[in-house]
């Protein structure tokens, strides 16, 4: 099982929640899970099959994009908008 | 259009002729009659001094100056500022002692600062700080500028400008 | 100062001239303004007067029968179709369709012979309007009986109210349980902050010029952040091929996060599509005061509480942003880093997107932060001063470090801010006396992400063992020398023998903006990745000639060795050996170095001196601290710092938008809108602090924007340590000091 943890932008699509649990074992199986509870939510995590480039995914502290790596029982997913700076 | 006036200058020690219209500012001349454009436009109305040249020994904004009033002086711009390949004082130490980020600034404080040690070799860091306010730089926050004049005041010190 | 053992680097770490210097300091750096085509005809923008206004008629007939005058484009050349009603929000801020939404909105523009004649014509365009009322200010667009800019905006975010709106959004971060954590809290201060709307204040202003070539390709010159992105947003604007637009970027005189957006492209390449000629357009300054994006003004309510032995328990914020004329997301950011810097167990923080009738704001410097860092870092002076604790002491106390909650919800990695705190706390300026009647000392802390993105250089050696880096991000500052110095390190060769071009986007791979403290980082990582795979390509190469395979040979400290020592070379001397053999060597790096890119902090101690009399805040001293990771050219480390702190000393005294009743800026030039000058500051002494970043092979921490994100909050802490009056506003203008501290002072 993992918590998945979402930005205020995204609460809405999963029916105004901060944090959703999971039991995915890796990350598209995650966010396999998110789509079929959360279709709207889905959408905005992947484009072609990828994740989609104005969308961090964090495990833990790092960042990362890579679908097939086992996720950790007990572990945190952030998804996060991108950010940019001046 | 209005009929183009004839003028005589001395630009970087070369005689110049250029034909310009009456409402044309030494800075449009330069820029785009000349196609000399190191000197920079940062705001078009004295307040930047991106666009400082030297006018018959004085430091002038040249967008503030019309290219007519040019007639028959002696005019240094940052093109003139090096003797061929050889850098002034100033361009070495703004280069050593990163002086610039962006560097569009740049050419304007060399000129100003030229103006300022050619005739105050000793210019301490309150004279160099009055005397360049008229220059807008906004990346470097001036620290840096300021220590290249004053170390280009002490090579110039050091070995006499041959210019 | 070196803050952890530090690997031992030949090249990083030292001050080298820049390769692009020389051009910069004798005049022949082409800028964007410096680009002269033959034959190319000059146009104009015709913008709004009006913050708010229908725009019912454009007539162009008068301007288009002047002498001189090829063509006039409106929004109906950018819209799908011809029709405004399908007007993306981007394209109506290249050229307004059915209303104009701020005073300087770009609403048609002028081809002609010749500059003097576009500006003429500009005047010949008849434009009529119906005038409606206008909104300033973020509190004020909040209101529910505001003027509505877009009639179709619905707020986004918890808390959302369905109808016509100007919030954009509501975006929160909430962590713990703040009510609970403030009635447990022994003290608790709160009060309320504005700042205003700032310029990025770039001293070159924009300038653009096409040419579309009747095969459709068509060639963009700019002075940009981004020319990939540029590239990318001209695309959809225009609804052309990428394949057939090449973006040539000049050099750049200053962003700051200001020419990340695009202008005057979109509208050069549909003049010089119409008149078949190439076509050059540069704004004057009040063009880039009134026509390009600033950044938001605020109003923040912020409370915070801690345990009397100064344990901060509790943060809640409530942040309004100024978006200008169009939907953007500075709160995000805004709520994001608002506790940043600590280590609080429980935060609420509320952002809102506001619509106001100004310029669409853009990036500036580390974006939404110094605004926050301006109501918290002074409420935790307001604590240390009610604790009687050292400002300083109480941030250590409560600085955020590895393992702590970042922005993001995520803990952090390695960061330097107890370190920072320490230099501050260590520095000789810290200890000295203040002295002096009217003087105050004040001190901030600040954090900013960095970010790292898409990136990709090119390498080829060349015979005589140097090395080519072609790459894509335009040099804001110096990144051609960071750039060619991390090659240089990766290769073990001097840094002279690497020769950095920043090239069009159709000579290198996508490179993300020059911005987001990003290049020397990510860029950098790029490099990085090139010169090994450099490496590699030619110990292949080398293998048949050393007669062993590539895995016995091993590359390291600027030399190839086979594992048994029987044979070595240096990179220059296999280099030579490797010339005429077999095809050129070039590789590439390319990589998406992330959205995390370790965090950066910055730290400032001020010193000023409050004329009682006139209300003039002079800045005495500032030490600016900032963790670099690692600093790979200190003298441009220190100027980055250096920047941002004299850019925060003129956001804290002096530079505002400043409206009148009709909605119009009315300090539109450098006269008006006073940036700092020489005078207005003095040396900004530096303490570079080294954390290596983790997330970077040679421990790099982008440094251009968290510098500029403690000097408001450092300033006001001092002025309020000098006057007895906490500062709450920005500007601290004469002004407003002789407002709030008549009678004490």
């Amino acid at each position: 099982m993992v918590t998945v943890r979402l930005p205020a932008s995204l609460q809405p699509l999963a029916g105004g929640a901060a944090s959703v649990e999971s039991d995915g074992a890796t990350l598209r199986a995650l966010i396999d899970d998110l789509e079929r509870r959360f279709p709207d939510l889905g959408e905005r995590l992947l484009e072609a099959g990828a994740i989609r480039g104005d969308v961090m995914i964090a495990v833990g502290a790092d960042e990362t994009r890579e679908l097939d790596a086992p996720l950790p029982d007990g572990a945190e997913v952030h998804i996060l908008p991108a950010i940019a700076g001046g | 259009m209005s009929g183009r006036t004839h003028v005589t200058t001395t630009i970087n020690g070369e005689r110049i002729d250029f034909l310009c219209e009456p409402r044309q500012s030494l800075l449009e001349v330069l820029r785009d009659e000349l196609d000399m454009t190191g000197s920079k436009e940062g705001c078009n109305n004295g307040n930047c001094g991106a666009c400082n040249v030297i006018m018959d020994g004085s430091l002038v904004n040249a967008c503030c100056v019309l290219g007519v009033e040019a007639d028959g002086a002696a005019i240094t711009t940052i093109e003139g500022v090096a003797n061929g390949e050889q850098l002034h004082p100033l361009q070495k130490t703004f280069l050593e002692d990163a002086a610039l980020q962006c560097g569009i600034c740049t050419p304007g404080f060399i000129v100003a600062a030229k103006a300022l040690l050619d005739r105050e070799p000793d210019a301490d860091e309150a004279r160099i700080r009055h005397w360049l306010a008229g220059n807008l730089c906004r990346c470097t926050g001036y620290d840096k500028i300021v220590h290249a004049v004053l170390d280009a005041a002490a090579l110039m010190r050091q070995v006499p400008a041959k210019a | 100062m070196v803050t952890e053992a530090k690997r031992a680097y030949k090249v990083i770490g030292t001050r080298p001239l820049r390769p692009d210097g020389i051009d910069k300091v004798t005049g022949r750096a082409l800028y964007g303004a410096d680009i002269h085509i033959p034959g190319a005809l000059h146009a104009r923008m015709k913008r709004s007067p009006h913050a708010h206004a229908v725009i019912k008629r454009i007539d162009a007939s008068r301007a288009l029968a002047m002498d001189g005058v090829k063509a006039v484009v409106t929004a109906v050349d950018l819209a799908p179709g011809g029709d405004l009603s399908k007007l993306a929000d981007p394209a109506q801020n290249i050229l307004a369709g059915h209303k104009a939404l701020y005073r300087g909105q770009a609403v048609a523009a002028v081809a002609a012979i010749n500059d003097q004649v576009a500006q003429e014509a500009v005047k010949l365009i008849d434009i009529e309007y119906e005038v409606l009322p206008h909104v300033l200010g973020p509190r004020e667009g909040m209101q529910s009986d505001a003027p509505i800019l877009h009639e179709a905006l619905r707020t986004r975010g918890p808390g959302a109210v369905d109808g016509p709106t100007n919030i954009v959004a509501i975006n929160q971060a909430a962590f713990g349980d703040v009510d609970k954590a403030f009635a447990d809290c022994d003290i608790v201060v709160d009060d309320e902050f504005s700042t205003k709307m700032v310029h990025q204040g770039y001293i070159e202003p924009q300038a653009a010029t096409a040419t579309w070539a009747p095969d459709g390709q068509l060639t963009i010159w700019t002075t940009t952040q981004g020319s990939f992105p540029a590239r990318e947003s001209c695309a959809q604007l225009l609804n052309h091929p990428i394949s057939k637009i090449k973006v040539i970027p000049t050099e750049i005189g200053g962003g700051f996060g200001g020419k990340i957006s695009v202008y005057l492209e979109p509208v050069v390449a549909l003049l010089s599509r119409k008149t078949g000629k190439p076509v050059t357009m540069r704004m004057d300054r009040s063009d880039v005061f009134e026509g390009t994006g600033p950044t938001p003004g605020t109003s923040i309510k912020a409370r915070l509480g801690a345990t009397k032995d100064g344990r901060i328990r509790a943060l809640y914020a409530d942040m309004a942003y100024e978006n200008g004329a169009f939907p953007g997301s500075a709160s995000i950011t805004g709520t994001m880093v608002a506790a940043a810097a600590y280590d609080i167990e429980h935060v609420k923080v509320i952002g809102y997107d506001v619509v106001v009738n100004k310029p669409r704001t853009q990036d500036y410097r580390a974006p939404s932060a110094p605004a926050a860092a301006f109501a918290i870092e002074q409420l935790i002076d307001e604590l240390a001063l009610k604790l009687e604790m050292d400002p300083l002491q109480l941030r250590l106390l409560n600085a955020a470090k590895e393992g702590t909650r970042g922005p993001m919800g995520m803990p952090y990695k390695r960061i330097g801010h107890e370190e920072c705190l320490r230099a501050a706390l260590d520095s000789e300026h810290y200890r000295s006396p203040l002295g002096g009647p009217n003087r105050g000392r004040g001190v901030a802390s600040g954090f900013w992400f960095n970010v790292g993105l898409r990136s990709s250089v090119n390498v080829s050696l060349q015979p005589d063992g140097t090395v080519n880096l072609i790459e894509g991000n335009t040099d804001i500052g110096g990144t051609r020398a960071s750039l060619a110095m991390q090659l240089a390190e990766t290769l073990g060769i001097p840094y002279e023998d690497v020769k950095p071009t920043v090239v069009d986007t159709d000579s290198v791979g996508l490179s993300d903006v020059t911005a987001g403290s990003r290049t020397t980082f990510g860029t950098g990582m790029a490099v990085h990745e090139a010169g090994k795979n450099l490496i590699k390509e030619m110990t292949a190469r080398l293998a048949p000639l050393w007669q062993t395979t590539p895995e016995e040979i091993g590359f390291d400290d600027g030399a190839f060795r086979t594992k048994d020592g029987a044979k070595s070379g240096a990179f220059k001397e296999i280099a030579a050996q490797l010339a005429g053999r077999g095809v050129a060597l070039t590789v590439s790096g390319s990589l998406n170095a992330g959205f995390l890119a370790g965090g950066g902090f910055a730290h400032a101690v001020v010193d000023v001196e409050v004329d009682p009399d006139t209300g003039k805040v002079t800045i005495l001293r500032y030490t600016a601290i900032q963790d670099a990771g690692t600093a790979v050219h200190p003298s441009y480390v220190e100027g980055q710092m250096q920047g941002g702190a004299v850019q925060g000393v003129g956001w804290a005294l002096n530079e505002e938008y400043y409206y009148d009743e009709s909605g119009r800026m009315a300090n539109a030039s450098f006269l008006d809108y006073r940036l700092p000058t020489s005078l207005d500051v003095p040396m900004i002494d530096t303490i570079i602090v080294e954390v290596p970043n983790p997330l970077h092979p040679f421990g790099v921490r982008g440094v251009g924007e968290p510098g500029i994100v403690p000097p408001l909050a450092a300033i006001a802490n001092a002025v309020t340590h000098a006057t007895g009056v906490r500062q709450t506003q920005l500007p601290m203008s004469p002004r407003r000091i002789l407002e709030t501290t008549r009678g004490i002072v």
